[in-house]
């Protein structure tokens, strides 16, 4: 595979993030004229690989449970016996997305106290919409011949779902799970107000005490994962749309 | 053999299908003909029961199509579908491998199955095998489509319009390929058309349905002599007649004794194929040879035309 411009970009970019994680003091230079009164140029109450992994984790574990209710949900309401379920679902999956996350925190924590636990309910909720409707998109709008050939070849129900109807439709529930992660690091940033380790400490850090590098630095981290991420998982989307004959072959 | 005795579908109130009794022999093409509407695929899809029967029993070989679960009935029954129906996520040895799959036929025995088809086909398996659907012209996802419905080595093959999406040309081609092989396999074919040139081509006896009724059940020759209605009639097309008639037998049987100069015919083509000869290059006769290329005889304008006029009630 020749390797194209786009591509080396966003490797450079890698290998420049995880550096930055490593070795921060190393980039001192470039944040130096943000700061003020001789304030720390970089962040220095913790170890920001430690707060980019706990980010990523706590984005992980949201996502993994949204996607597996979101994508469950779509399933039961796409069988024959679930269609009934099909408004009672969608109103709830609409609340979670209407819900804005600082109220989830501020009702969670009197619940499970501070930490990890009301930031990962938060972007749980947050998170189940996307899923769920491109699920649902994906599971409505497999092409009827196929679907039929699926029956008349003689699979049974479960067969059909996983070996026919899942796969077809993976393009866009993953696309659904990318826009759900896109979203999810950026709002995890908040969980840092009832004391979840995320790069929101950072940013946090460099407001509470005017330095404009920390508030840089935190955000500039989630900003690259975000794109990065975003990007990985398109890239697996249209390998498989590809191979399906989806998309042209480019 | 397959028994369809008394079969209606109702939808609500409307009635697609309306008891509708049949016997299809066993080795033999049967071809439904209809337009849109008329429940000729409801009637198709009620033998490996893809849909439901308000009441009526279909029996197949003698035995009620309901006493195995659906999805097992399937398997035993090849399903080839217009646009093929392939799966798009799958190459197309895997395609073909589906019915054994699902059967748990041993990894030997798949492979083997689908490079026989394959060849059967005239796919290289080599080059074939792992292509994905979408690589493949319309004739080969077609061809496809029609080996993964024979995979199982199923005794009845059930077809919808299979040939409808493709050209002329490879349309023809792929009729002579099913032919070829209902005769190698001893597959019972349903098909369902709503080409009555098809029908005619393909089938040992026809089915002829209108608003879910059945209105003539027969063999092409009985449907185009006799035609049971005036919506037979029409369907079966007067212009085309007596050509559709004369194309249901070979030369062979119209052979006279006596030479004829120019060309031969072989035995095997059809007396139409005869006939066009003899107006297209105005000879009074053509000689026939057999499969061997021995002169057998000749064929005549006049005795053509006296075959293609309507048989003797």
């Amino acid at each position: 595979m020749k390797l194209r411009f786009p591509t080396i970009l966003r490797i450079g970019i890698l290998v420049l993030l995880i550096v930055f994680l490593v070795r921060p003091e190393w980039f001192e230079p470039v944040f130096r004229p943000l700061t003020q009164n001789n304030a720390p140029v970089i962040y220095n109450q913790g170890s920001l690989l430690t707060l980019t992994l706990l980010h990523l984790r706590t984005v992980a574990i949201a996502t993994a449970g949204a996607t597996i209710v979101a994508v469950a949900l779509a399933i039961l309401v796409t069988r024959s016996f679930g269609v009934e379920f099909l408004p009672l679902s969608r109103s709830l999956v609409n609340i979670g997305q209407t819900f804005p996350p600082v109220a989830v925190l501020a009702l969670a924590v009197p619940a499970v106290g501070f930490g990890e636990k009301p930031t990962l309910i938060a972007l749980f909720l947050y998170g189940l919409l996307p899923i769920f409707e491109n699920s649902l998109t994906g599971l409505t709008t497999l092409p009827p011949t196929v679907t039929d050939a699926a029956r008349g070849v003689g699979m049974t129900g479960w067969q059909r779902l996983l070996k026919v109807e899942l796969p077809l439709a993976m393009p866009i529930i993953l696309a659904g799970i990318r826009l759900s992660v896109t979203i999810n690091l950026a709002t995890a940033t908040i969980g840092s107000t009832v004391a979840a380790k995320t790069l929101g400490e950072v940013i946090i850090a460099g407001l509470q005490s005017n330095n404009l590098s920390f508030v840089l630095q935190g955000g500039l981290i989630v900003g690259v994962l975000a794109v990065l991420i975003y990007d990985g998982l398109s890239a697996i989307e249209s390998f498989i749309s590809r191979r399906m004959g989806l998309l042209q072959q480019s | 053999m397959i028994e369809i005795e008394n079969i209606t579908k109702r939808y609500g109130a409307a009635t697609v299908v309306n008891n509708v009794s049949l016997v299809v022999e066993p080795r033999t093409v049967t071809v439904i003909v209809g337009t849109s509407g008329s429940g000729k695929t409801t009637l198709m899809r009620m033998i490996n029961r893809l849909v439901e029967p308000t009441s009526g029993i279909i029996k197949l070989d003698g035995e009620d199509n309901r006493t195995l679960p659906g999805y097992e009935l399937r398997r035993r029954i090849g399903y080839a579908i217009q646009g093929h129906g392939l799966f798009p996520h799958r190459t197309v040895a895997q395609n073909i491998a589906v019915v054994p799959e699902l059967l748990s036929w041993d990894k030997a025995r798949i492979d083997g199955r689908v490079s026989e088809l394959l060849s059967l086909f005239q796919l290289d398996p080599e080059t074939f095998g792992p292509r994905y659907p979408h690589e493949l012209s319309g004739g080969q996802q077609q061809r496809i489509g029609v080996a993964r419905a024979l995979a199982a080595e199923p005794n009845v093959l059930l077809m919808d319009e299979p040939f409808g999406a493709l050209d002329p040309v490879i349309r023809s081609k792929a009729q002579e390929d099913l032919l070829a092989i209902q005769k190698r396999f001893g597959t019972t074919i349903i098909l369902v058309t709503h080409d009555m040139e098809e029908a005619i081509h393909l089938g040992h006896k026809i089915a002829v349905m209108d608003g879910g009724n059945l209105l003539q059940y027969a063999t092409p020759a009985e449907i185009l002599a006799n035609p049971a209605t005036d919506f037979v009639a029409t369907l079966v097309g007067t212009g085309d007649r007596p050509f559709r008639f004369l194309s249901l037998s070979p030369a062979g049987d119209a052979v006279e004794p006596g030479n004829a100069e120019g060309e031969a015919i072989p035995a095997s083509a059809t007396q139409r194929d005869a006939l066009a000869e003899l107006l297209w290059s105005g000879r009074p006769a053509l000689p026939v040879v057999n499969d061997a290329g021995k002169a057998i005889g000749r064929v005549t304008v006049e005795g053509l035309v006296k075959r293609a006029s309507r048989p003797a009630a």
